[in-house]
C-alpha cells in the first residue's frame, strides 16, 4: 500500500503547507473579498431598488387616495347641487302656482263682480221696462194713466217678491 | 492484497493499488529531508492554480447579473458561508476562508482525482491526516482561548449522575481524540477505496474481452458516476465536521 511508505510523507506535508497555503493566502487576500464584493454590491442593489419600489408603491396609493378623495367631494357636491336645484325648482314651480291660482281667482271674482253687476243691470232694465210695459198696459186696458211712481212701486214689489 | 484477476487470466499488468503510488519527478533535499517534488506535489500545485485561476476569471468582470462561471463561484461562496454559519454558529466567520479553502482544495483533489490517469492527492492518509490533525490542534487551541481553562467543561456532559462521570468523562475525552482519526479515515478511505475498486473493475473489461466485458463495462459506467458523487459529498462531509467542531471550540456544546 503506497499510502504507508513513510518516506513520501515529509514530501507530501511540504508541498501540502506549501501548496494550501499559497491557496488560502490568494483566496483570502483576493479572491474571496471580491466575491463577497460582488454579493454585497448586488445584495445594497437589490435592497435599494426594492426600497425605491415600496416608495414609488405609497406615492401610487396616496395618489390614489387623494383621487378618490377628490373624486367622494365631487360626487358629494354634484348631488348637493342636484338637491338644491331640485329645491329651488320646486319652490319656484309652487311660486308660480300660487301666483296662477291667486291671478284666477282673481279673474274669477272678477267675473263673479261682472256678473252680479250684469245682473243688478238687467233687474234694474227689466224693472224699467217692466213699470213702462204695466203702464201702457193699464193705458190700454183701463184707459186711464196711473202716475208712475205707483207703478214702479208696485213692480218693484212684484219682482222683489218673484226673486 | 488486492486480487488481479486480470493478472492471472490474460496478462493485463492491472494492479489496483499502483495509482495510488508516488513517483519522483524532480529529486530534491534540504537538511536531510526528502521533500521532491513528486506526482502528488503536482497535482496539488495543479489544484492551487486551477482554482484561483477559477476563481479570478469568474470575478474578473465582476456583473451585478452574473454569468455561468461567476455564479458558480458566487454558489460555492454562498454554499460555504451558509455552511458555515448554520454549523459553526456565531463567530465562526473568521475562519470563512480557511474553511472555503479547504473545502475547494478537497473538493477539486477529489474531482480531479476522477480523471484518467490522475493523481488523487486526499487518497493519502498523510495529507488527509494533516488536514485533520491541523483542524484538531486548531480547534482546541481557539476553544482554550476563548474559554480558558473552562473548555474542560466540554469534557463533562450535563445532567450526569455522579458516579457515572468518571466514565463518561473518558469516553469524551476519547471521543474528542479520536476525531482527527475519524475524520482523516473517512475521507482517505473513501478516495482509495473507490479508486481501487474502478481500477479492479478495469482489470474485469480486460481480462472478460470483447465477450463478456460489457458488464463490468457497464458497471463502471454507473461508479463512475457514483464516485463522483462520493467525491464532492466526502468534501462536503469533511468540511461540515470542520464547521462542526469550530463550533464545538466556539460554543462549547
Amino acid at each position: 500500500m503506497p499510502q504507508l511508505d513513510i518516506s513520501t510523507y515529509a514530501s507530501q506535508l511540504f508541498w501540502l503547507v506549501v501548496c494550501f497555503g499559497v491557496l488560502y493566502v490568494l483566496l483570502s487576500r483576493l479572491a474571496l473579498p471580491r466575491i463577497a464584493t460582488a454579493l454585497e454590491e448586488r445584495r445594497d442593489r437589490i435592497a435599494d431598488e426594492l426600497d425605491q419600489a415600496a416608495q414609488l408603491k405609497s406615492q401610487s396609493e396616496e395618489v390614489l387616495a387623494a383621487y378618490e378623495a377628490l373624486l367622494a367631494e365631487s360626487r358629494e357636491r354634484a348631488h348637493a347641487l342636484s338637491q338644491e336645484t331640485r329645491h329651488k325648482l320646486q319652490q319656484e314651480a309652487e311660486a308660480q302656482r300660487q301666483k296662477i291660482d291667486a291671478e284666477l281667482r282673481e279673474k274669477v271674482a272678477d267675473a263673479e263682480a261682472r256678473i252680479k253687476d250684469s245682473r243688478a243691470q238687467a233687474r234694474e232694465q227689466l224693472q224699467g221696462v217692466s213699470s213702462e210695459l204695466a203702464g201702457l198696459i193699464l193705458q190700454r186696458l183701463v184707459g186711464t194713466s196711473v202716475p208712475q211712481q205707483q207703478i214702479d212701486e208696485s213692480v218693484a214689489k212684484a219682482l222683489k217678491h218673484r226673486s | 492484497m488486492f486480487i488481479t484477476p486480470a493478472h492471472a487470466a490474460s496478462g493485463f499488468e492491472i494492479d489496483p493499488m499502483k495509482q495510488f503510488e508516488i513517483q519522483t519527478l524532480l529529486p530534491l533535499e534540504v537538511g536531510g529531508v526528502n521533500i521532491s517534488f513528486t506526482n502528488s506535489a503536482a497535482w496539488m500545485v495543479i489544484i492551487t492554480l486551477a482554482t484561483y485561476v477559477f476563481l479570478t476569471t469568474a470575478m474578473r468582470r465582476s456583473a451585478l447579473v452574473p454569468g455561468r462561471l461567476q455564479s458558480l463561484a458566487e454558489i460555492s461562496y454562498e454554499f460555504v458561508l451558509g455552511m458555515v454559519q448554520q454549523n459553526a454558529g456565531k463567530g465562526s466567520l473568521p475562519y470563512f476562508p480557511f474553511i472555503y479553502t479547504l473545502f475547494l482544495f478537497i473538493l477539486c483533489a477529489n474531482m480531479f482525482g476522477m480523471l484518467p490517469y490522475a493523481f488523487t492527492v486526499t487518497s493519502h492518509i498523510a495529507v488527509t491526516f494533516a488536514f485533520a490533525v491541523f483542524i484538531f490542534i486548531g480547534a482546541t487551541i481557539i476553544g482554550f482561548v476563548k474559554h480558558g481553562v473552562g473548555f474542560c467543561q466540554f469534557f463533562v456532559p450535563k445532567g450526569v449522575p455522579i458516579f457515572l462521570l468518571p466514565l463518561l468523562v473518558v469516553i469524551e475525552i476519547i471521543s474528542y481524540l479520536t476525531r482527527p482519526i475519524s475524520l482523516s479515515v473517512r475521507l482517505f478511505a473513501n478516495m482509495m477505496a473507490g479508486h481501487a475498486m474502478l481500477k479492479v473493475f478495469a482489470g474485469f473489461v480486460g481480462a472478460l474481452g470483447l465477450i463478456g466485458g460489457w458488464l463490468p463495462l457497464g458497471f463502471m459506467v454507473a461508479f463512475t458516476g457514483l464516485e463522483i458523487l462520493i467525491a464532492f459529498l466526502q468534501a462536503y462531509v469533511f468540511t461540515i465536521l470542520t464547521c462542526i467542531y469550530l463550533h464545538d471550540a466556539l460554543h462549547m456544546h
